[in-house]
């Protein structure tokens, strides 16, 4: 069962804002989410606020997305232009960034949260049609939702004049059909439009501007939305009261790979550390066996590895992008001592030569040649060159292998691709090479990140 | 059997009214073509672009995107194994490997007697559960070899067909829009929602 916790390391108490629960077997229900107060906050919004005062509190709680990007709710749905309606709402439930592993329990385990949140979404930005995205293999998550959307219904928390207020909005559930790129939030509108999911180039076509049918559109997460109830009922103070300076909150991380005891964590954001997560006793609990860490990857399959050094940086964005890698979507996955990390980086590379849309040729070509160079490492065929032909690619793909990628694409799969190969690369270049009879790196690298690597002998140009 | 049968033509209906524009219900139509057949016929397709008003090659367009619509029959059972980063770190590889062992196909095909079809695919959502696979969508967590010998056993014996309907059939419960619903928000008609006028009152009561 996954674990879930009610305080931070330093001991401070800190509320479960998503996750209260999950440990409800019929915490999906109408009946005991509304035992455990939930549309308190719906009703009251309806009945003494205004829906600006509601997106006034979700500013005020500097929420950030919990997509990827990490962007502040409250600023994006601002940016809609003023007087062009109709606004829609699309809720990304596509979650599948490899590691990433809390929007499906939420949706599981408590759908009328995200519902709710929704619906307060829709009344402070004026949208009177949204849309649910639910990734095509949950299918457990879709009939969960489909539910709880019947019952609300029912009980005349969404349709026409919701509890009795001049409120109306309909929530549709619609269904992906398995495709990666579909999460970033161009594609996700192509893909509710009927059609492949390709990426729209940005700008002009900013959502918030111009998304589904041109028309002013919120993408957000459904983590990003599950958090609205708590904070219109206690107010976005309350909210911001927990976490670091940039990092308010909550926010849930699922820890995976080589640790005594995987699970989806909520956490004081900001503040626990990632030797907290990795070896604290309620969360990770170290390293399965007692063996040493060799690696982890702090946010997702597109986030550039961290090592040893890392471990005592806050879960905070800030700190972490500073340090040349990013928190992404709540995605630490650890590999210990007896990672094959030439196995480990082809798996990550297959996965982005798999997904990449193919309309961009750097990442369409870059990702699968990378892929094909380390299956050869891999089948026992590699060349010494090799190993600096894949940071060739890399820098072809995203020139001067930087953090965050130079981006050369129309949406950020390609570049991403290259982040984590050549942190791996770049430090355990040795047993890159014992896989290919030795040589030498001569691709320059100017990334902050892949320079503070130690094991480096690249040199510096930028 | 490939077009929608009268009963599934009422129920694409309803679905494709929910959208402001019909195209947007390609996916969904294209879910319940293979909830019906299995898998998605070249006259399911033309039934769906006759029902949505585009042509059938960009129904096909469409569905050729995405991974889940099979448009060859599938086994009963699609077993789709995580290899993915988590699950390659815990057993992942091992747990596919041992299955193509066990089914006698590699991973990418069906069994001679159409039971299963095996497949290597990315991350599914699961990874602190690693390693993990999917049957026609349905998890298992934390599958051992011995476990998953076992799941063959069942799923053959009919015992999990409770928990696993056949494949094509992903959620089980419909969502129903009933007459309470607020209606499509067609992106031509520029209305501002009614409550947004709450604001202005706001306002002008303060000042
Ligand atoms: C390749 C790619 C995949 C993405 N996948 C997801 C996803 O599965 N779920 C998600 O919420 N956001 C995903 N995103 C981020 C979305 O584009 C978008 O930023 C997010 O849904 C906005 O919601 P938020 O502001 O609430 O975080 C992805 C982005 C990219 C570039
Ligand atoms: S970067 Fe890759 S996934 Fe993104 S639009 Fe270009 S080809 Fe498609
Ligand atoms: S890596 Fe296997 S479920 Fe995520």
């Amino acid at each position: 069962m996954t674990d879930v916790d009610t305080t931070t390391a330093g001991g401070r108490e800190v509320p479960r804002i998503v996750t209260s629960r999950w440990d409800l077997a019929d915490g999906f229900t109408l009946d005991r989410y509304r035992e455990t107060g939930g549309y308190e906050a719906l009703r009251t919004a309806l009945t003494t606020m205004t829906p600006a005062q509601v997106a006034e509190q979700v500013k005020g709680a500097s929420l950030l997305g919990r997509g990827g990007a990490g962007f502040p709710a409250g600023v994006k749905w601002g940016f809609c232009p003023p007087g062009v309606f109709p606004r829609y709402l699309v809720v990304n439930g596509d979650e599948s960034e490899p590691g990433t592993y809390k929007d499906r329990i939420l949706m599981e385990r408590d759908p009328h949260q995200l519902i709710e949140g929704m619906l307060l979404a829709c009344y402070a930005i004026g949208v009177s049609q949204a849309f649910l995205y639910v990734r095509g293999e949950m299918a457990l998550a879709q009939e969960r939702i489909a539910e709880a959307l019947n019952d609300a219904y029912a009980a005349n928390l969404i349709g026409q004049n919701i509890l009795g207020s001049d409120f109306s909005v309909d929530v549709i559930l619609h269904w992906g059909a398995g495709a990666y790129i579909v999460g970033e939030e161009t594609a996700l509108i192509e893909s509710l439009e009927g059609n492949r999911g390709m990426p729209r180039l940005k700008p002009p076509y900013f959502p918030a501007a111009k998304g589904l049918y041109m028309q002013p559109t919120v993408v957000n997460n459904v983590e990003t939305l599950s958090n609205l109830p708590w904070i219109v009922a206690r107010g976005g103070a309350a909210f911001a009261d927990l976490g670091a300076e940039n990092s308010k909150g909550t926010r849930l991380f699922a820890v995976s790979g080589h640790v005594r005891n995987p699970g989806v964590f909520e956490v004081e954001f900001g503040v626990t550390t990632f030797r907290d997560i990795i070896y604290g006793e309620r969360y990770g609990d170290g390293i399965r066996d007692g063996n040493r860490l060799k690696s982890f990857i702090p946010g997702g399959a597109s986030a550039p590895w961290f090592f040893d050094e890392h471990l005592d940086l806050p879960l905070e964005t800030g700190a972490v992008g500073a340090a040349g890698s990013m928190l992404g979507s709540g995605a630490i996955v650890v590999m210990d001592e007896t990672t094959d990390v030439v196995k480990a980086a082809w798996r990550v590379v297959r996965f982005f030569a798999r997904e990449s849309c193919g309309k961009c040729t750097p990442c369409r070509e870059g990702t699968s040649w990378l892929e094909k160079i380390l299956r050869r490492m891999l089948d026992g065929h590699g060349r010494p060159s090799d190993v600096d032909k894949l940071l060739d690619i890399c820098d072809n793909i995203s020139p001067a292998i930087a953090w965050p990628p130079k981006q050369t694409t129309i949406c950020p799969l390609g570049p991403s691709a290259v982040s984590p190969i050549a942190s791996a690369v770049l430090r355990f270049k040795d047993e890159f090479f014992a896989y290919c009879g030795g040589g030498e790196i001569t691709v320059p690298i100017s990334g902050k990140a892949y320079l503070s690597t130690p094991t480096t002998t690249v040199g510096a140009h930028s | 059997m490939a077009r929608f049968t009268a009963e599934n033509t009422a129920v694409a209906d309803e679905i494709i009214a929910r959208y402001p524009r019909k195209k947007s219900a390609l996916i969904p139509l294209l879910h319940l073509a293979q909830e019906q057949d299995g898998h998605v016929t070249e006259d399911a397709m033309i039934h769906i672009a006759e029902l949505v008003g585009v042509t059938p090659a960009e129904v096909l367009g469409t569905a050729s995107f995405y991974e889940m619509f099979k448009r060859e029959p599938v086994g009963d059972y699609v077993v789709n194994v995580c290899t993915n980063i988590s699950c390659l770190l815990l057993g992942g590889e091992e747990l596919l490997h041992h299955l193509e062992r066990r089914l006698g196909v590699k991973a990418g095909s069906t069994t001679a007697d159409g039971k299963f079809t095996l497949e290597d695919v990315e991350c599914i959502a699961a990874c602190t559960e690693a390693p993990c696979l999917q049957v026609n969508y349905r998890y298992f967590h934390k599958v051992t070899h011995d476990q998953v010998d076992e799941l063959l056993d069942d799923l053959r014996a009919g015992k999990l067909a409770h928990e696993v309907p056949r494949h094509g059939t992903l959620s089980r419960v419909r969502q129903q829009l009933p007459d309470t619903r607020a209606g499509v928000a067609p992106p031509d008609r520029n209305v501002e929602p009614v409550w947004l006028a709450r604001n202005e009152t706001a306002t002008e009561g303060d000042a």
